[in-house]
């Protein structure tokens, strides 16, 4: 039963991150990578990780992807233009060497699945479960947390100098209102 | 028929959730029919009584009129994304009802003792955040598959809208996480028993009950946030050019939003089924005990569902900006400010 | 129960589509959305392996992960339309002048 669900989500998640890739309309790719997250944390609920399925969802569909889907939007990006492949001549060796990264690649799971290593039996933990990552965020690894607020508060100076508008982009001398600043959302409302 | 069996527990769970739904799109339908009239009575008017006596069939005739009107596509829309549009948007809104728990533990004839949730895990408050936040992209896509100027608009506004909101709203809840030590929404209502089934959220924590109210209104796009769909402005928003059943999808998801929302504040901040003093008439466990749980249950989220339609009877319009600045330089100062103080007070022991 | 490798290979997979779609996307953000990719696949091997081994190490990394992600998306939309506000094209080979 777990192995169904995995492979149904794990073809929803291969298949959304071809799509991504392959659509040529950036709002479509944004649309295929929310299936790609979504799928992804189905799989964190199959790994019996509840808490980072939940925050898989809250941080990167409801935030990250929200905010992009936004820009979208709000810059009305056209459609990619197919240009000419200017070297054309690489591709056999992309090829070769594509393939031989896949060998590899499947050379160390077979490695994998043939080691010695044997998981303890599945019983139930409570590794996924909201107490023990918080207490593990909490004692343990406080300093790199309190490290990441740091990041965080960086990220939004950073984000409301990049989309403040700067005084020298006048339009017919009057000065464009300014963009809203408070948010660490680029240019929400202008 | 054996309990135990996965496959007949799995039956059963499907027939819980097949139930709820039900019974939720009653709710919603009449909660519309009820708008109706509460606004024609704030308004010194009737309000719909023509279908079946004093209108209570008023719900039917819409329905029957929504399938029966004529789908517009516009000519210009991107067909795949305005059709995913409103199924994202119900389908976001609907998932999150099963995880709310509406009464208490009960020992029944057959099944033994029962828990009245459908689902209990130990993330229900966040997957409930989770689910929600999917709902944006309903609106968002909306606006920019049907291809027209107010629609895109209407979209803009409300992803602007409730990303703003959300982190409100998701501060208001940090409150009451703190105090009760888990995001399992069954034993944060069985915390509130105390007190003879008075010992609600919402008197530590008022602050966060008055943000988290604020900012679930906006989040659900209503009077006085409801500028995605501000009629004077944008004719109808994001859902313009949506006809027919796909309106109708928008529409039921904005109500089925509207409830969870007031399920959710029932049940972090009211208490949830706790009704006072109930302890000492019937034994807890008792059906008479679970029954009127449930019916307490019901009046306290219909009085949220009563306080948005008196909201939308009184309130005017935010403008953009002021919407904006309200939520950024207002609301979000003093969710931090709740956290922080309930975190102390948590770190002293006097919560 | 399903064996880890799965998921490694699937985490090889999804890291192996974003790259290459960095490669070959041009659009500023279409390369941005590709990083993200990138940066989940390895999320999906740091989980599996934190489940696999009973240890929740992996999970508080992911965590960290997320986090760096949400400030990289902050931060880089917001370079994104700076760019497109001073060259009105989200091609990146458009922005290949240091002075415009």
């Amino acid at each position: 039963m777990t192995i169904l669900i995995f492979l149904l989500l794990a073809a929803l998640t291969v298949g959304c991150a071809i799509a991504m890739v392959a659509q040529r309309n950036p709002l479509y790719s944004a649309i295929a990578l929310i299936g790609v997250f979504l799928g992804m944390a189905g799989i964190y609920v199959t790994l019996a990780a509840p808490f980072i399925a939940a925050i898989q969802v809250i941080v990167y569909a409801g935030a990250i992807m929200v905010l992009v889907v936004f820009v979208i939007m709000l810059l009305n990006v056209e459609e990619e233009v197919r240009r000419p492949i200017r070297l054309r001549y690489l591709i056999p060796l992309g090829v070769f060497l594509a393939a031989l990264l896949f060998a590899e690649t499947a050379f160390i799971i077979y490695f994998i699945e043939t080691s010695a290593y044997n998981p303890p039996p599945a019983t139930q933990s409570n590794v996924g479960l909201t107490a023990s990552v918080g207490t593990g965020l909490f004692t343990k690894y406080l300093l790199p947390f309190e490290i990441t607020s740091l990041l965080i508060l960086m990220a939004i100076v950073g984000a409301i100098t990049l989309a403040r508008r700067v005084p020298a982009l006048e339009v017919g001398g009057r000065r464009m209102q300014a963009a809203t600043t408070e948010s660490e959302k680029p240019s929400a409302a202008d | 028929m054996d309990l135990s069996n996965p496959y007949i527990q799995a039956a059963l769970q499907f027939l819980a959730i097949f139930i709820t739904f039900n019974v939720v799109l009653m709710i919603v339908a009449y909660t519309v029919l009820a708008e109706r009239r509460i606004l024609g009575f704030i308004q010194g008017r009737l309000g719909p009584n023509r279908v079946g006596p004093g209108g209570v069939l008023q719900p039917f005739a819409d329905l029957l009129k929504f399938i029966f009107k004529e789908e517009i596509v516009p000519d210009k829309s991107t067909r795949f994304v305005y059709f995913l549009a409103p199924l994202i948007a119900v389908t976001a809104a609907m998932m999150t009802l099963i995880v709310y728990p509406f009464g208490p533990r009960v020992t029944l004839p057959y099944f033994g003792q029962v828990e009245l949730v459908i689902a209990r895990f130990d993330i229900a408050l966040l997957y409930v955040l989770a689910v929600t936040s999917i709902g944006v992209y309903g609106i968002a896509l909306a606006g920019w598959a049907s291809n027209s100027k107010y629609s895109l608009m209407g979209g803009l506004r409300s992803s602007a809208q409730m990303i703003s909101y959300e982190l409100s709203l998701g501060l208001s809840l940090v409150g009451v996480i703190l105090m009760s030590g888990t995001l399992d929404l069954y034993e944060i209502v069985e915390q509130q028993s105390g007190w003879y089934g008075f010992k609600w959220n919402i008197f530590p924590q008022f602050i966060g009950f008055v943000v988290y109210l604020t900012s679930a209104i906006a989040e659900t796009n209503r009077v006085p946030f409801d500028l995605p769909e501000a009629e004077t402005e944008l004719v109808a928003g994001f859902h313009t050019e949506y006809s027919a059943l796909k309106f109708a999808l928008f529409f039921m998801a904005e109500y089925i939003n509207m409830f969870t929302v007031s399920v959710l504040a029932t049940t972090l901040f009211l208490g949830g089924w706790n009704v006072p003093g109930l302890a000492l008439l019937f034994s807890p466990g008792s059906i008479p005990f679970a029954v009127f749980s449930v019916i307490g249950f019901f009046v306290k989220v219909f009085f949220f569902l009563f306080l948005y339609i008196w909201l939308r009877g009184t309130l005017p319009r935010f403008r953009f900006d002021q919407l904006m600045s309200f939520g950024w330089k207002f609301l979000l100062p003093v969710a931090l400010l709740n956290v922080v103080l309930t975190a102390t007070l948590v770190w002293l022991g006097v919560l | 129960m399903v064996p880890l490798s799965w998921y490694l290979a699937l985490s090889a997979v999804l890291f192996t589509i974003g790259a290459a779609g960095v490669i070959i996307k041009r659009n500023a953000i279409a390369m941005f959305m590709c990083i993200e990719l990138m940066l989940n696949a390895t999320n999906i091997t740091f989980v599996a392996f934190s489940s696999f081994f009973r240890d929740v190490t992996g999970q508080l990394f992911v965590f960290i992960v997320m986090t760096v992600a949400a400030a990289e998306a902050a931060v880089g939309l917001g370079i994104i339309i700076a760019i497109f506000r001073n060259r009105l094209s989200l091609d990146v080979d458009d922005a290949s002048v240091l002075k415009y």
